[in-house]
């Protein structure tokens, strides 16, 4: 049997909220159990956070958004992916964002949000079984 | 320590704890095998007279308004005078925001706080790249004196004292701040006020930055030499816990790291040359409070006593001004829940509660709503209420410092003392905060505690109501404040109006020789105030500093 392919996530701050504590908290948490997790650090932009994913190879991008810029950064990072061809990468994130945009931004293709009061296990559950290696997926 | 007993005599702990308590817990389990703050701190069953051994009060309490001022900077604090009811607060643009501070001055408020939007606090344009989708979020967007001409439209300068919560950018807006004094007739020695210019916290846990560590001090002593010259009555620092606290620090890591940050400002304005006693009674501090109601009023004594011994005997400073540490106070914005938003009204109850009983000189109470967006008017009103019952029909108000003498209190306060010493020693050790920051030690210790709290949760070790526990399903979603794009879109217009207007050749003058002065060691403030004069932007300013003194880079830690 070949084997597994650790499942590679691109945790990332977006904009120029500095708030990481969720962000640094989530990365270590999954970087626990098991996956191999980059994390980007501060005041990240769409165009560098999409670079480093591509570059990294990763299955996953995880973004902490808690500046009310989700509306505008979210579908800048799926739009970024797709020009690049690389719309495999799945996307999902968290922050303080209202339950009412949730929807559009899921629509928009955001695989997933998680808002406060998620817990680090429920994250760790949703990322095992929502994101596959990329390649064994083609 | 001997407790003297009479013929009554109560048992020694000893005594009771094998004769009364063993035999009750065979039978009684207590609810947890330890029991420990919100921060981890182990606390014991039972408090007694023996848990204060060597407890000296003279040496340890003293009297109010007087060292070590572990009971209250003021003789007669809050039956003098109750705290500042300051709420925090800004959004949108500078007309959107002065309605704001109009309705919350009406509503009995004492005090202004600014809050800036992040492009803001990055000292950038409202139509910078980066800027997009930020503008008027968090805060108010002031890109030009224009938009704080604005803010203030109305409120006389004299009469009210402002506090403004920034950082990197702080010359730039105290500058605009004082230009606009100018404009409503008012000097500059009568202004009244604070200014966060807290950089190092930044570093530590905020993470709004622009320049690296050292030229930022360099920016910080300018402004203390140019306020004990021009604007005596202006607080240069609140030297901040909070963000360090809502980062995930401990109670213990939040009042250590403010202190040690504020032995380096300390040391930065005598190694400028100034006179500690013209800059240190001006240098203020910001702290947390938290849930545990025990643990911050026991940190709020401990900063006091501790702040006080270090200027005396560390510092020999003689103006006994300079020994008080006084403060502003937030309840935790990272404490509040975005289920069952209501009872966030409750949990900053308890934490005004703590923040009056630690002798706070100020507080901020966080709305209900804060975790879910900026707060809307009702939210703020009834934040603002709990500030106003608390003072005015609790009682708590009228005796100084009631909780001194008790034992928990006391012995809490004194292991708090203790381990945030602990920490002040190590980061001496380092040679000072700014290398301990140069290191990440600060940062590695507060993402360690976050982490750890975190997994407390998840294992529903620590209890949460409404998100560990007593969970409901089906939640009805409170009313919430929007920030519309336009805000954007109107700012932008407003910033190329005030740039087509100003006088160009004036603007590029006043940034040229600001740009000599950042080269040099001229005071950066006038050059500042020049070029906010002129109306140059806020992103033109911080850019001609950033090309001198450079940009700071963190390496991250998680």
């Amino acid at each position: 049997m070949p084997e597994k392919k650790k499942i590679r996530l691109l945790i990332g701050k977006i904009g120029l909220d500095g708030h990481d504590r969720g962000a640094k908290i989530i990365a270590r948490a999954l970087r626990d159990a098991g996956f191999e997790v980059i994390y980007t650090g501060l005041h990240q932009t769409p165009e560098m956070v999409v670079q480093t994913a591509i570059q990294e190879d990763v299955d996953a991008i995880g973004l902490s958004i808690l500046s009310g810029a989700h509306n505008h950064l979210f579908p800048s990072v799926l739009q970024l992916l797709s020009e690049r061809g690389a719309d495999d990468i799945k996307l999902f994130g968290g922050g303080i964002i209202p339950k009412e945009d949730i929807p559009g931004l899921k629509e928009k293709g955001v695989l997933e949000l998680f808002t406060p009061g998620a817990s680090t296990r429920e994250i760790i559950e949703w990322v095992k079984m929502n994101i596959q290696p990329r390649q064994l997926k083609k | 320590m001997e407790v003297s007993r009479s013929k009554n005599r109560a048992k020694s702990k000893k005594e009771w704890l094998e004769q009364t308590l063993k035999p009750h817990l065979n039978e009684n389990k207590e609810r947890s095998i330890s029991f420990t703050t919100v921060s981890s701190m182990p606390i014991e069953r039972l408090y007694t007279l023996e848990d204060l051994a060597n407890f000296d009060y003279y040496e340890k309490l003293g009297f109010p308004g007087e060292y070590p001022y572990t009971r209250g900077i003021h003789p007669t604090m809050y039956r003098g005078r109750l705290w500042t009811m300051r709420q925090f607060s800004g959004f949108g643009t500078a007309k959107d925001t002065n309605n704001r501070y109009h309705y919350l001055l009406d509503h009995g408020q004492t005090g202004l706080s600014v809050a800036f939007d992040l492009p803001t606090l990055m000292g950038i344009d409202s139509d910078h790249p980066l800027a997009q989708g930020e503008v008027g979020k968090e805060g108010v967007a002031i890109d030009t004196l224009a938009d704080m001409e604005v803010l203030f439209d109305g409120i006389p300068l004299d009469k009210i004292s402002t506090s403004m919560t920034i950082n990197a950018p702080a010359s730039v807006l105290f500058a605009m701040y004082i230009a606009v004094g100018e404009k409503q007739g008012v000097q500059s020695y009568k202004l009244e006020g604070t200014i966060q210019n807290d950089i190092l916290k930044e570093y530590i846990a905020q993470k709004e930055w622009i320049y690296p560590p050292r030229p930022s001090i360099r920016i910080i002593t300018d402004i203390m030499a140019y306020c004990m010259k021009k604007v005596p009555k202006w607080n240069t620092i609140s030297i901040s816990g909070y963000h360090i606290r809502e980062a995930g620090s401990t109670a213990v890591q939040e009042l250590a790291f403010t202190l040690a940050d504020g032995i380096e400002y300390v040391k930065a304005g005598i190694e400028a040359g100034l006179d500690i006693d013209g800059f240190a009674p001006r240098l203020s501090f910001f702290f947390n409070s938290h849930n545990d109601f025990f643990e911050e009023i026991a940190k709020m004594r401990a900063a006091r006593r501790i702040w006080s011994r270090v200027m005396r005997e560390r510092f020999k400073v003689k103006d006994p001004r300079s020994w008080m540490l006084r403060f502003h106070t937030q309840t935790a914005g990272c404490s509040l829940t975005a289920q069952q938003p209501h009872n966030n009204i409750v949990r900053v109850t308890i934490q005004a509660l703590a923040a009056v009983l630690g002798g706070t000189q100020s507080l901020h109470t966080n709305s209900m709503d804060e975790t879910l967006a900026l707060p809307t008017e009702k939210a703020v009103r009834i934040a603002l209420r709990t500030q106003q019952i608390i003072a005015e029909e609790s009682g708590v108000a009228n005796s100084i410092d009631p909780l001194g003498g008790s034992y928990f209190v006391e012995a809490l306060t004194d292991k708090i003392e203790e381990e945030a010493m602990g920490y002040i020693n190590r980061i001496d050790e380092m040679g000072g905060m700014v290398n301990a920051i140069e290191a990440g030690f600060p940062q590695k210790e507060i993402a360690d505690a976050a982490y750890r709290y975190q997994q407390q949760l998840d294992r529903k070790e620590k209890t949460v109501v409404g998100v560990n526990k007593y969970i409901m399903e089906e939640e009805k979603p409170i009313e919430i404040l929007k920030i519309g794009e336009e805000t954007e879109i109107e700012q932008k217009k407003r910033l190329q109006n005030v740039k087509n207007m100003r006088n160009a050749g004036k603007v590029k003058e006043c940034l040229d020789r600001l740009m000599e002065a950042a080269h040099g060691g001229e005071n950066l403030m006038p050059r500042i105030l020049d070029a906010v004069r002129a109306y140059a932007s806020i992103g033109e300013i911080c850019d001609t500093m950033k090309k001198v003194f450079g940009e700071y880079r963190e390496a991250s830690v998680i």
